[in-house]
């Protein structure tokens, strides 16, 4: 018989053991993960195959309605398709990530109002699914560069760290709003109005390049102070090299965005998280 | 050894009484409050705040090897006590120490994803109620046995029909090797075949040394499989012991009381110019020291009333509805002729006749056979209790709204060589 472990139950107790309960519960994210990855791809036609249709379609379109029409330039040395490529692909992470996050309290409903776990869980199981779809996004990446003939250089190496950041951007923004979604259900709207919004305030059909052309200008300051900025231009350096534009100040908003939202978003998760079940 | 120590646990809601409900109150309307608080505008009327106690003072010690059957009306905290024992919701003040796994099964089929196969669910579910991996995998035979889904294995659980997503969501359950496990209400679904083994795995589960809570309606299955219950009204420990002594005692608080009913005056008495009601009374034949209605108890319904017509030819008449309205049926006495005064009638409800559950009597005072002179609908209600013979060792509903004991003969007719 395994040894019998003592458990105390009481007022506040919960959050002394919430970091080790989380590390238990290692098993069950892998789980939640697993399920909602092969329950995408069931009674599909395409299925997996959707991974790689998205992004690929997307840059088409674009390609056709900057590029072709409206004649926007990437940077110099660089291909157009490429750079709106890379751009989508980090961009739809955090998008993707971000807006399941925000409803994965919701969704596991069901979970909340009858087993014990770390809601905190819930919200990771969804940056793993996000981060598999990212993955098959950056194959068809590579897929695309080799055909252009334009293949990444040592920048490469920090990819890991743009990567990193992206999640926890999304984790901070998602934290959020997977609160207030459960309690009032209309925030949700706000959700794919902010990401539509994000993407032309990003630099994915564009470069920032063309928005240095503009620093005199009262918003240079604005653009920068969105998050999304450095990371999006940080990963479009690693995959395209020096030639793509990229400023580390933009950087600096990102990180201490990420460090602020981030520990407010978990702190008051971890308030608001015991009472999930009174709203559900 | 003890396993479960509680002490002077209780948990307390606050609940808003306010123009918006709950459901309908979006942020916008939070919003503007607080904006109105802010600017001192705030109508202090319009928050109210109750605090409701969904659990009191609640104590008790639990021993291994423990049945305890949880049993009290709806609302009266037991599954707030579940939730908390599961960790789903922490208490106010109070605290609880266990020994031991807890696994909590409060809902069958917890998790199960409906596009994804038998196999896959009875990963998903074991996980989710805290079986490690290869625990699932060396118990999986044994779950799939237990359900009877072999053939099915491999279909997708939206296409399983009800009772086999029921069987699936238990066997899974019942595989769990927890020190402590708890049950809420699960047996309320399922075919009584079904009923039967989980009751069955139950029974094995605290024969290995484990401890068990139930919860249930069910005081039949509470009786069998519970050494020791617990009775809660109103979020208090009302009762605690063995168990024939704690549901005999909430028996007797949840028989519906209106089986009297008396007007001293006419004046003040139900009915019109003709006539006016003057008791109802409904007296159980109670033996061998019962104090409840159950399915074998024979009543008396006794009907005082008073007669302002002078030689009119009356009768009465007497429906028993069921608690949902059916008509179980309906008896009238012989047509007479009664001066003015006061009329007393008697009908006599054999015992052994009714079936457990909830009834409702209306009277109707008639003339001339045709004439409805005076109706008083739900006039008297009153409550059936089940009773099993303890050979008996199914514990489902006993289906009909009467239960005769009509004479079934049985015997073997004849010997095969």
């Amino acid at each position: 018989m395994a040894q019998i472990e003592e458990v105390v139950i009481g007022a506040g107790q919960a959050a002394k053991n919430y970091w080790r309960d989380l590390w238990k519960s290692r098993e069950l994210l892998w789980i939640l993960s697993r399920r909602d990855l092969s329950a995408r791809y069931k009674q599909t036609v395409v299925g997996a195959g959707w991974a790689f249709v998205r992004p690929f379609a997307t840059t088409v379109v674009m390609v056709f309605a900057f590029s072709v029409v409206a004649k926007l330039k990437g940077d110099t040395g660089v291909p157009y398709p490429l750079m709106v490529l890379s751009g989508i692909t980090i961009w739809s992470l955090f998008a993707n990530t971000f807006t399941q996050i925000s409803n994965s309290i919701l969704i596991n409903s069901n979970l909340v109002s009858k087993v014990y776990f770390p809601r905190l869980i819930m919200p990771i199981s969804s940056m793993i699914v996000g981060l598999v779809d990212f993955l098959v996004a950056l194959l068809l990446y590579f897929i695309v560069c080799v055909w252009y003939q334009f293949l990444p250089g040592p920048n490469l190496i920090y990819l890991p760290l743009f990567l990193i950041l992206a999640l926890l951007a999304s984790l901070a923004f998602g934290l959020f709003f997977s609160v207030v979604n459960v309690r009032f259900r209309d925030v949700a709207q706000l959700v794919p109005f902010l990401v539509q919004i994000g993407f032309y305030a990003c630099p994915i059909a564009y470069s920032s390049s063309q928005v240095e052309m503009s620093h005199q200008v009262w918003w240079y300051n604005l653009y920068y102070l969105n998050p999304m900025v450095g990371i999006i231009d940080g990963f479009k350096w690693c995959l395209l090299g020096d030639a793509s534009f990229f400023k580390i100040e933009g950087l600096y908003s990102t990180i201490g965005f990420i460090a602020v939202v981030l520990s407010v978003a978990i702190y008051y998760f971890r308030r608001q998280e015991n009472s999930f079940v009174d709203y559900i | 050894m003890k396993v479960i120590v509680a002490e002077n646990i209780g948990k307390k809601y606050i609940i808003d009484h306010q123009k918006a409900a709950r459901k309908g109150y979006t942020f916008r309307d939070s919003f503007s409050e607080k904006l109105k608080h802010f600017f001192g505008q705030g109508d202090q009327d319009e928050i109210e705040k109750e605090d409701f106690w969904a659990l009191r003072e609640v104590d008790f010690v639990i021993n291994q090897g423990d049945r305890v059957g949880i049993i009290g009306h709806n609302g009266a905290g037991k599954s707030t006590l579940l939730k908390i024992l599961s960790k789903i919701t922490e208490p106010t003040h109070g605290k609880i120490t266990l020994k031991g796994r807890v696994a909590s099964l409060l809902e069958v089929g917890t998790g199960f994803h409906p596009e994804l196969t038998g196999r896959e669910n009875i990963f998903l579910n074991g996980a989710i109620l805290g079986m490690k991996r290869h625990e699932i995998k060396q118990a999986f035979d044994a779950i799939v046995d237990f359900a009877g889904v072999d053939q099915f294995l491999d279909t997708p659980v939206k296409r399983y029909s009800s009772g086999m997503y029921v069987r699936l969501g238990f066997a899974i359950a019942a595989h769990l090797n927890p020190e402590i496990l708890i049950v809420d209400e699960v047996l309320a679904v399922g075919d009584a075949e079904f009923q039967k083994k989980c009751l069955g795995r139950m029974h094995d589960v605290s024969e290995s040394g484990r401890t068990l809570l139930f919860v249930s309606h069910n005081l039949t299955a509470v009786q069998s499989l519970c050494n020791k219950t617990y009775y809660f009204e109103h979020g208090r420990l009302k009762m605690q012991g063995d168990t024939k002594q704690v549901i005999t005692n909430y028996l007797s608080h949840i028989a519906t009381t209106k089986l009297v009913h008396t007007w001293n005056t006419p004046q003040e008495a139900p009915g019109n110019d003709e006539v006016k009601i003057k008791s109802l009374r409904l007296e159980p034949d109670y033996q061998d020291n019962m104090q409840h209605i159950d399915v074998r108890t024979a009543m008396r319904l006794q009907i005082e009333l008073w007669n302002k017509l002078d030689q009119a030819e009356l009768n009465l008449s007497v429906h028993l509805n069921a608690y949902t309205g059916e008509c179980i049926f309906n008896v009238g006495t012989q047509s007479q002729i009664f001066n003015k005064g006061i009329v007393s009638a008697e009908l006599e409800i054999p015992g052994n006749f009714l079936n457990d559950g909830t009834y409702v009597i209306s009277i109707m005072v008639v003339k001339d056979t045709s004439t409805v002179l005076y109706q008083m609908p739900e006039a008297l209600s009153f409550e059936v209790e089940d009773y099993r013979e303890s050979n008996l060792t199914w514990y489902g509903k006993w289906p009909g709204y009467v239960r005769p004991q009509l004479n079934f003969q049985i015997s073997q007719s004849e010997v095969l060589v």
